[in-house]
């Protein structure tokens, strides 16, 4: 169970044929290799075949054992160097030697490398995306604004020239008018991103964003833009054909984001036509001819910055992804079309299967709305932190069938090395309303322990106010920072969480079938005998600087595979509690009801042992046992280091080791230097994210150590500072 | 080829018409379902006044033992003063340490938990001062035995040393590895003469101890508070010994006799405190910080035994399968039963409730009718059972030992449910010769080498108790029900024997009454008559945790030398 593609692969050969000129038909792409990893790599290479295409996949070693790296028929591998999906000539070389005919980029890596693209067509091969020039045009944001004021399409102001000189920037920008943007010239993906709220963040947020775009994409390039308050990210899903014609997939809006990262992506944006009524098709015809002012061919996308308190719905032109995107699921559900399909149709040679009319009737007969999510490794709540790690854990949502395109399995390593997204999940529904509950509770029954993932934080937006409903309220890309206070707010553990984390920590056999060698030995299956021989066990969770202590009493069991426990959160007396094992997962008899949910504890492959983790009620809840003053004296004394994890924002610690493997980007402090709370420490990069690590210290300290140096690669756990005491 | 095969089969003689009622008696199958013919057709009706009558009767001495029960045990009757003293020097109360050192979610089966029970007058000495019991501690079944140092500080009463001799003997006898959570201020001095010096007094525990050590018997032991004088040896002749930091203290003599005997002024720590005995004299094998760190450190001593776990294979031949409870309720026992002894009931009923899917198979059923004898499984243990049903007279006894030697042949444990008023008299009995096939039974039952489990589950008089496996034939384990009495007659006859006697009026009532009393259960128990008075529904949990500490792990098996002598 992988992914489940819903649209069904028509007959596309009549199809075109009843389209084209030319009475010879171009032959289908014969071998397709797919220069990608995860998720994407499954999903092209499912309709690949399906359109009976032999297919190829590459992998680096670090990759080797994702289910993605023996997907295709043919699976090659790029070797040990993680960077591997970015070796252009490699992969053109094994393509060739392997005897593709093309090569689909995916998204991401060399996806919008426009000198991959020549270097593909040079070699003879087919590139599954938009000719060189269009990606080039394309590429670079200042030239396409150029293009596209040139075709009519209506742009933000901005400075997008080549001066880079930091003051030139600087008055251009108050020219017109802080807020700006800085955005990196070759960027995308949020990355080389920074917003400058007024003049004198200027230039150390333009630093920071050159910083980053020349790590990211090897040229620090930026242009400087006006910022629109409370802007809707809407795109346009495009396609074109090399005959000329370019039809528009309707809209997505992806305004839920973090950091420039989109979180949820819908179809169709809601609430476009309170604005007027032509809203939609004025934006489909702008995108089309931003498709054509550059020659376009393939899929594409066509990003506009649309401002929600303008009167009309006025919008103007981003930028154009010239691939085929992250959230193409959304468009291939409200459209009916196999996106990929399309493009290895184009690639081939032959003409759009469909007209615009014949899209918008199907569409029209449709009438879904579908929306994705996009789950990542990273802490929402806690400054959304990247997270990796074997994934210890994992269950995938069943409830009303969705759509998972997923890269990771249970028992696979989310690597630091590579983006922290590891799934995707999609679904649709008759109105937003409808898709929004379903996507509620396939979330619910989403589980992963191990990496944190963002799940839980989805779950809030989907419940927040502003966003809930067919017109969302409040929907624009400010919506995650706006209500951070609502949607980062601890919502607390209940006394029923503690008490299936204490009887999993502390009775684990209960929650397991029984052996039958288990079974049968009396000791553990008699259960207490006697007049009052019970057992009482305390078990304390750290929660915050408080602990919890459940109280767990032993009864006589009544059946061998049942274990019952006089409970007690604190003071508070819960009744009899009832555990057992029931279809692989631990069932609950409170005297309120019952439960069967996923516990997972004493998890060594856990990054902190001490984790419990509790799915109940479609909320997972994790809970944190406390490690006993005797524990610590002997961990003291033994010399066994602290528990691995770390934590940035403990205020006690006086060392600061980093939760997660990093790269040092930049170190802020030396040695001697006295730091208040929230100073600058350094900042270091974890799954393509940098992360500026802060002070949590509550009075000023004096930085005793800098354990690291820029560029260093960095264990989890390691201390990164240490402050005298 | 088809024409070949055809001239074959014409060798075949045609079927003739079956003859009506004269047909060849093939075995017609029959389900195993079919064949359950051994289950128990209880006749008890848990709804009739008789039941509810003999239930009410019961209940009245069953809640008197629950409240004497659970005084011993729960906490909050240990007086206040000595808890906060004993918690402020950050020790766990005697019963929590044994629930941290047994595995989660199992049993720990406590014994001889109303010894010493009103045997001291005014004082009281709960559990005898001592708690000992069977527990599994990382899969090993192994006899805890743990000094209680809120009871008079630990100090052995007379009690208290038979009730740590006990735990030896079931260890030695049981192959037990045991483990001794020491904490105790030595001989009670007061009682000095009847705990130091005789045969089974405080020596004899050192005695047991190198005899336990050379059967290859494990024992550990975990000191967490004074070992002082005789107590130096319990850890000093275990195998390996933990000592709690500042909490245990190991010396031939304290700091107050040390002062008095040679003037030399120095602390318990310097002593024999942890620190010394670790580093210096060697008298401990491992230094630990707190009680919470020793018995973790004691459960890794018990994984590195080397010891078999309990895996549920009940018989080395014998693969592991679901475990079928009985078809009755247990809960009914005590309706069954009743508090009078004189009102009798057919003891199949109890087995019912003790074995395995009420399944009973019966050896003998119609000679020697007054000892019901045969073949049940109790949490897949394959037993012998021998249960009174009225006196024992030749027949029954000869029958009794002719089973026990089929089970001793079989090495199958014999389970004997006593409830016997003794061997039948007068001079019809005499004439037959009872005393002759009584010893026979009584020869059987010490000769069977099989493990034996007692339960009294009524009367228990005179030289029935004998041969049905009383204390003195060396019952691995023997458990008695509230209801149950045992003396060497009944109280009434007792007293009009002595009248007769003596032939003196006024005392044959005050007798009766004495008689009366010291032959209840709780007197008994207190004596160490049994290992515990334990409810009659929880029989069989006891029996399979006595068969699983007997059979499981490590184990001895006596050989046999006749064949069969049939009676």
């Amino acid at each position: 169970m992988r992914r489940v593609i819903n649209s069904t692969l028509r007959s596309y050969s009549t199809k075109a044929a009843s389209q084209s000129n030319a009475s010879v038909q171009p032959e289908i792409l014969k071998s397709l290799c797919v220069a990608n990893r995860g998720e994407i790599v499954h999903r092209v290479c499912d309709t690949a075949s399906k359109m009976g295409i032999d297919t190829t996949s590459f992998y680096t070693e670090p990759d080797g054992n994702l289910a993605f790296s023996r997907s295709a028929n043919n699976n090659l591998n790029l070797g040990a160097d993680t960077k591997g999906y970015l070796e252009m000539d490699k992969i053109v070389r094994l393509a060739k030697e392997n005897g593709c005919d093309s090569i689909h980029p995916g998204y991401g890596f060399l996806s919008e490398n426009s000198e991959f693209a020549k270097k593909v067509q040079d070699a003879g091969l087919i590139f599954v995306g938009p000719p060189a020039a269009a990606m080039e045009a394309m590429g670079s944001k200042s030239r396409s604004k150029e293009i596209m004021t040139d075709a009519g399409v209506s742009c933000v102001p901005g400075y997008h020239g080549e001066n880079q000189d930091p003051k030139f920037l600087e008055a251009e920008s108050e020219k017109m008018g802080f807020p700006v943007l800085i955005k990196a010239v070759l960027g995308g993906g949020g990355k080389g991103m920074r917003i400058v709220e007024s003049k004198a963040d200027f230039q150390k947020q333009l630093a920071s964003a050159k910083s980053e775009a020349k790590s990211s994409f090897g040229d620090e390039r930026v242009l400087v833009e006006k910022y629109i308050k409370r802007p809707r990210h809407v795109e346009v899903q495009v396609f074109a054909d090399k005959f000329g014609n370019v039809v528009a997939l309707g809209e997505r809006d992806c305004s839920v984001q973090r950091r420039h990262q989109k979180v949820l992506e819908e179809s169709p944006a809601p609430g476009l036509e309170l604005y007027s009524a032509d809203c939609r098709q004025k934006m489909y015809k702008q995108a089309c001819d931003a498709a054509r002012a550059v020659n376009y061919e393939g899929a594409g996308t066509v990003e506009f910055i649309f401002d929600r308190d303008s009167p009309n719905g006025q919008f103007y032109f981003m930028e154009m992804n010239t691939r085929l995107q992250v959230e193409h699921p959304v468009t291939e559900m409200v459209t009916g079309v196999d996106l990929v399909e399309w493009q290895l149709l184009i690639a081939s040679g032959r003409p759009l299967p469909k007209t615009q009319e014949e899209i918008q009737a199907d569409m029209d007969k449709l009438g879904v709305h579908a929306i994705e999510a996009r789950i990542y490794c990273e802490d929402p709540f806690n400054q959304f932190m990247p997270s990796s790690g074997k994934i210890v854990h994992m269950q995938l949502p069943q409830v009303g069938n969705p759509r998972l395109d997923v890269t990771f399995e249970q028992g696979d390593t989310v690597s630091p090395l590579y983006d922290p997204m590891i799934g995707k999940l999609i679904v649709r529904g008759d109105s937003r309303e409808e898709a929004l509950k379903k996507l509620r509770l396939a979330l619910n029954e989403y589980e992963i322990v191990g990496p944190t993932t963002n799940i839980e934080f989805i779950k809030r937006v989907l419940k927040h106010e502003g966003f809930r409903g067919n017109n969302p309220t409040d929907l624009d890309t400010g919506f995650i920072p706006r209500h951070g206070e609502v949607l980062f707010a601890n919502e607390g553990t209940p006394s029923e969480v503690y008490v299936q984390a204490a009887i999993a920590q502390a009775f684990p056999k209960a929650l397991s079938a029984p052996s039958i060698l288990e079974a049968a030995n009396a000791f553990s299956s008699v259960g207490t005998a006697g007049w009052s021989s019970m057992q009482t066990r305390e078990v304390t969770f750290k929660n915050g600087k408080e602990s919890v202590v459940v109280t767990l009493t032993q009864l006589p069991g009544t059946n061998p595979t049942e274990h019952t426990f006089a409970a007690k959160v604190g003071d508070k007396a819960i009744g009899n509690v009832t555990a057992s094992h029931f279809n692989g997962k631990a069932r609950f008899k409170f005297p309120t009801g019952q439960h069967v949910n996923t516990v997972v504890s004493n998890d060594s492959n856990l990054g902190n042992v001490n984790e419990v983790h509790v799915f109940h009620r479609g909320t997972h809840h994790k809970v944190e046992l406390a490690t006993p003053d005797w524990i610590t004296a002997v961990n003291k004394r033994i010399g066994a280091g602290a528990a691995a994890g770390g934590s940035f924002n403990d205020p006690d610690a006086l060392e600061v080791a980093t939760p997660m493997p990093c790269r040092v980007v930049r170190v802020t402090v030396k040695p001697g230097d006295v730091v208040s709370k929230d100073d600058e420490l350094l900042v270091i990069e974890s799954m393509k994210m940098e992360t500026t690590v802060r002070s949590a210290r509550e009075q000023p300290t004096k930085v005793k150590r800098v354990a690291f140096v820029p560029g260093d690669l960095v264990k989890q756990g390691s201390v990164l500072i240490e402050y005298e005491e | 080829m088809l024409r070949i095969n055809l001239r074959a089969l014409s060798h075949v003689r045609q079927p003739l018409a079956r003859p009506l009622g004269l047909s060849r008696s093939l075995h017609q199958h029959v389900s195993p379902k079919q064949t359950d013919f051994n289950v128990i057709q209880s006749k008890i009706d848990p709804l009739s006044a008789d039941f509810a009558e003999k239930k009410k009767g019961f209940e009245v001495l069953a809640n008197k033992l629950a409240s004497i029960h659970e005084q011993v045990t729960d906490p909050a009757f240990i007086p206040e003063k000595i808890k906060t003293k004993h918690l402020a020097k950050n020790k766990i109360l005697p019963r929590d340490r044994i629930t941290a050192l047994i595995d989660p979610g199992t049993s720990f089966v406590e014994l001889s938990l109303l010894a010493g029970h009103e045997m001291y007058g005014k004082d009281k000495v709960p559990a005898g001062g001592i708690i000992t019991g069977l527990g599994q501690v990382n899969g090993v079944t192994c006899m805890i035995v743990a000094n209680d140092s809120t009871v008079k500080g630990g100090t052995y009463f007379p009690i208290t040393v038979r009730k740590h001799l006990r735990a030896q003997e079931i260890a030695m006898q049981n192959k037990l590895p045991c483990l001794y959570l020491v904490d105790s201020g030595g001989a009670n001095l007061p009682h000095q003469a009847d705990v130091f010096p005789s045969h089974n007094h405080f020596g004899r525990i050192f005695f047991q101890q190198s005899r336990m050590s050379s059967a290859k018997v494990p024992q550990l032991s975990l000191v967490l508070g004074p070992c002082t004088a005789g107590g130096a040896y319990v850890p000093a002749m275990s195998d390996e010994s933990i000592i709690v930091k500042g909490g245990g203290h190991i010396f031939l003599a304290g700091p107050p006799l040390v002062k008095a005997a040679t003037g030399e002024i120095v602390s318990a720590e310097d002593l024999g405190g942890g620190e010394m005995h670790s580093s210096v004299s060697g008298v401990t094998d491992y230094l630990v910080e707190s009680e919470q760190e020793g018995i973790e450190r004691l459960r890794e001593c018990v994984k590195n035994l080397n010891y078999p776990q309990n895996n549920g294979h009940v018989t080395y031949n014998q693969t592991p399968a679901p475990i079928e409870e009985p078809l009755y309720d247990p809960k009914e026992l005590g309706g069954i039963v009743g508090d009078n002894l004189r009102i009798s009931y057919d003891v199949r009923e109890v087995i019912a409730r003790i074995v395995d899917g009420s399944r009973f198979s019966e050896f003998k059923a119609k000679y020697g009718e007054s000892l019901v004898c045969g073949f049940a499984t109790i949490h897949n243990h394959k037993v012998g059972i021998l249960a009174n049903n009225g006196p024992l007279y030749s027949e029954s006894s000869l029958k009794g030992a002719h089973f026990i030697q089929l089970c001793k042949q079989r090495d199958i444990p014999l389970v004997f449910l006593q409830n016997i008023s003794g061997f039948m008299v007068g001079s019809e009995a005499e004439r037959g010769g009872i005393a002759k096939n009584g010893a026979k039974l009584v020869n059987a039952v010490v000769g069977s080498g099989v493990e034996r489990f007692t339960v009294v589950i009524g009367g228990s008089y005179g030289a029935g108790n004998y041969g049905m496996c009383g204390r003195a034939y060396d019952p691995r384990f023997l458990f008695t029900w509230p209801n149950s009495r045992t003396a060497v007659m009944g109280a009434e006859q007792l007293a009009q024997v002595m009248e007769s006697v003596r032939s003196e009026k006024g005392h044959a009532d005050a007798l009766r009454e004495r008689v009366e009393h010291e032959s209840m259960a709780e007197f008994g128990s207190a004596r160490l008559w049994d290992d515990g008075v334990i409810k009659p529904e929880d029989t069989r949990k006891y029996l399979a945790l006595a068969l699983e500490a007997s059979r499981g792990g490590v184990r001895q098996k006596e050989d046999t030398d006749f064949g069969i002598w049939r009676m």
